[in-house]
């Protein structure tokens, strides 16, 4: 029971980082924008497949740090050529373009590399166990990716409260026309914003395609998670998606280690229920891709503006 | 207002020219059968049908009521369901020969199933409908997921991975339709069709209708003069959730069978992706919208494994470049015709036109070249009579000169209609 709890508790966290590593982009896009962006999870996907076919020439840890830059260069050209002109017909014009574009990168996926997964594996030097518990190994690759995660969450608040130009992006997110007026280009610092954001995504699938799998559908899979994300921790918040991200990552993590039906907890307590009834027979673990989408109507019924954030979306 | 008098005696709107679009659509309805005879274009025929319904009942929430929906299907699939199961019922009681099943009619479905889409919009609906916008969006994603999963947990009711599948040639027989065919199911679906299309325009002309339009534009403003933005939204979602089911019931009919996935988030695209091709501003625009992409759909995946890429780039193209969609696009040409200005326009329109094409030549190459370079040569490379090797330079130079050629076109559109206006 022990080695349950504690090893759901590391990949619950290393998949709650990995979800913050998207949300937090995410949420910057969010802040400058006022638009979830669609497409996010799909530059995620571009991440791991760009780390895995440029792997195969350069190694890993070249791909490490070049994989999250063209995938920042996509991002850009994105915002620069599509999404801004998209801008002046308003909200809904610009959420129906990163739906399409969503659409279009996953197509334009299966079209490079295929249907089906592609080998994207860690590298052998990482694949040796870190430590052994109870038995059970846990891998060096798991601890790296942690490791990366909070490195680049470190980075991520250095940059955003300790430098000039985070400043500057928190001030542009706020008052955008001011920091304008000041003779700052603007729209230059939301591209480059919004590249940053898709390369923390990148930088993401990058180290979420070994942990996962590296398939079409991976974008499909995690999107609609992040979106969870964002609006539970409240929409803009980068503290509300932090908690919001180790949240949905520890839930989800513990319900599928959990062996047990609605019917053995009922019984539990004292209710006398057949345990292998339709509904009592479902396991904690067939509800755990649900927990995500059930937080989500509850927080949106309940508490409108999310974990932490100062608006209702 | 004490004085009634002041307010003008209200003319009745009845016009022939209001009536004429029905009864063309009548005409076309009723000749289509005559014109095509192969099974094949049946098929496509009914599954235009459904998409059109099912489209129209999309824009209800978004280009009527200003609600980004994304999890529409789950109404779609529940009237699916719902239509299901009263047809397995009425196959039990019509083989029993007593009951109150065995006198209900097939063609009486998509009652049933717009009864299951409203019912589920009612109960579902009201915490969805406090805010629009983005709060709306994802609670919606939400409860398509939720939905999708469910669905699969359930099989009793939703039959799990294999779904439910039933038979149509059940029940008593109206007007003689046995729906054995595709040719016989084309008169059932051009039945629901108009039937459904009428009524959804009907809607908009109700004070509902146009309070949706209202609480779309300025919520805060129609809140003020007293009406409950929330209370409007709530019955709109309802009557979209109803229509939707209604799609979903003509859905069980023409397939006769309905799995989990089609209450997910890929149908629910589906819809949006209609909606905003053909225009979410026109009436009529989701009906060109269904019309295209169940074409583009089904008759493009005959012949490229890139076909949804494709649907993809023309959404995008749209979304970008013609946020008001196809139907958009007829409006204003209708518009100018009306005021007599078609002539001085249409060089500019159909220069633009031009530059259109020559940009879409160009991607099509660079897709069919990429799609040659990783799986070899794709089907509609063949047809188009694309030979292009993708390791000589030619065929990217083609694409280059498409490209190219598509800039300067632009750039003469551009300066013909500064000239022109």
């Amino acid at each position: 029971m022990l080695e349950v709890i504690i090893f759901s508790l590391l990949n619950g966290i290393l998949y709650g980082l990995l979800l913050f590593m998207l949300s937090s982009g995410l949420t910057l896009i969010f802040s400058m924008m006022g638009v979830l962006n669609f497409a996010h999870a799909s530059f995620y996907m571009l991440g791991a497949y760009f780390a895995y076919s440029l792997g195969m020439h350069i190694g890993f840890w070249p791909s490490l740090i070049l994989a999250p830059i063209l995938v920042a260069v996509v991002g850009a050209l994105v915002e620069r050529f599509g999404l801004r002109r998209v801008h002046v017909n308003g909200h809904v014009a610009e959420l129906l373009f990163t739906f399409g574009l969503a659409y279009v990168i996953d197509e334009v996926v299966r079209l490079i590399w295929g249907t089906v997964p592609v080998a994207y594996m860690a590298p052998a030097s990482l694949q040796q166990p870190l430590f052994n518990l109870f038995g059970v190994e846990y891998s060096m690759f798991r601890g790296v990716a942690m490791l990366i995660a909070i490195l680049m969450f470190v980075a991520l608040w250095f940059l955003l409260k300790k430098t000039r130009v985070g400043m500057m992006i928190r001030a542009a997110l706020t008052h955008g026309e001011m920091v304008g007026h000041l003779g700052h280009n603007v729209p230059r610092l939301f591209m480059c914003v919004f590249g940053f954001g898709c390369a923390l995504a990148g930088l993401a699938g990058v180290i979420g395609g070994p942990l996962l799998t590296t398939e079409p559908g991976m974008a499909a899979t995690l999107g609609p998670i992040v979106f969870v994300v964002v609006v539970v921790g409240g929409m803009g918040s980068l503290p509300g998606a932090f908690y919001a991200s180790l949240l949905i990552g520890l839930l989800q993590t513990f319900f599928v280690a959990i062996d047990a039906s609605i019917g053995d907890i009922l019984n539990g307590i004292g209710m006398n229920v057949d345990p292998y009834g339709e509904v009592t027979g479902i396991t904690l673990a067939n509800l755990a891709p649900m927990t995500p989408f059930i937080l989500l109507v509850l927080i949106l019924i309940f508490r409108p503006r999310g974990l932490m954030g100062e608006l209702e979306p | 207002m004490n004085d009634l008098t002041a307010v003008a005696p209200r003319q009745s709107r009845f016009s022939w020219r209001g009536l004429a679009p029905w009864v063309i659509s009548l005409v076309v309805l009723m000749v289509i059968p005559l014109l095509v005879s192969s099974g094949t274009a049946f098929t496509l025929l009914n599954l235009i049908a459904i998409n059109i319904v099912f489209a129209l009942s999309y824009n209800m929430l978004l280009g009527q009521g200003g609600m980004l929906s994304f999890g529409h299907a789950v109404f779609f699939g529940l009237g699916s369901y719902a239509a299901m199961h009263v047809m397995n019922l009425i196959d039990d009681a019509s083989y029993a020969g007593e009951g109150f099943w065995a006198h209900f009619p097939v063609l009486g479905l998509p009652l049933v199933g717009m009864l299951a889409g409203g019912l589920a919009a009612l109960i579902v609906g009201w915490p969805f409908c406090r805010r629009a916008g983005t709060a709306f969006a994802m609670i919606t994603l939400g409860l398509g997921e939720l939905a999708a999963a469910a669905g699969q947990m359930f099989p009793s009711v939703f039959g799990g991975e294999a779904g439910v599948v039933s038979n149509r040639m059940v029940g008593p027989q109206w007007f003689g339709l046995e729906l054995a065919q595709s040719a016989d199911v084309y008169w059932f679906m051009a039945f629901w069709l108009f039937v459904a299309v009428l009524g959804m325009w009907a809607f908009t002309r109700t004070p509902l209708g146009r309070l949706s339009n209202a609480v779309r534009d300025n919520a805060e403003r129609l809140q003020f003069i007293g009406y409950q933005p929330r209370n409007v939204r709530f019955m709109v979602f309802i009557a979209s959730g109803a229509f939707g089911g209604l799609a979903g019931a003509m859905a069980a009919v023409n397939f006769e069978i309905i799995t989990p996935e089609s209450l997910g988030l890929v149908p629910s695209g589906l819809a949006l992706l209609m909606a905003a091709v053909g225009g979410l501003g026109v009436f009529y625009g989701p009906i060109v919208g269904a019309i295209v992409v169940t074409l583009m759909n089904s008759l493009l995946s005959d012949y490229t494994d890139a076909s949804i890429l494709y649907v993809g780039l023309i959404f995008l193209a749209i979304v970008m470049f013609a946020p008001r969609g196809l139907g958009g696009g007829i409006e204003q040409v209708r518009v100018a015709w009306r005021d007599g200005e078609l002539a001085r326009r249409l060089p500019g329109w159909l220069s633009g036109a031009v530059a259109v094409l020559l940009f879409a030549a160009g991607l099509t190459v660079l897709v069919e070249l990429l799609f040659q370079w990783r799986h070899g040569q794709d089907e509609l490379a063949q047809v188009l009579g694309m030979n292009f090797d993708p390791r000589l330079p030619w065929g990217w130079l083609a694409m280059v000169v498409f490209f190219a050629a598509g800039v300067l076109v632009k750039r003469a559109t551009n300066k013909l209609r500064e000239d022109n206006a």
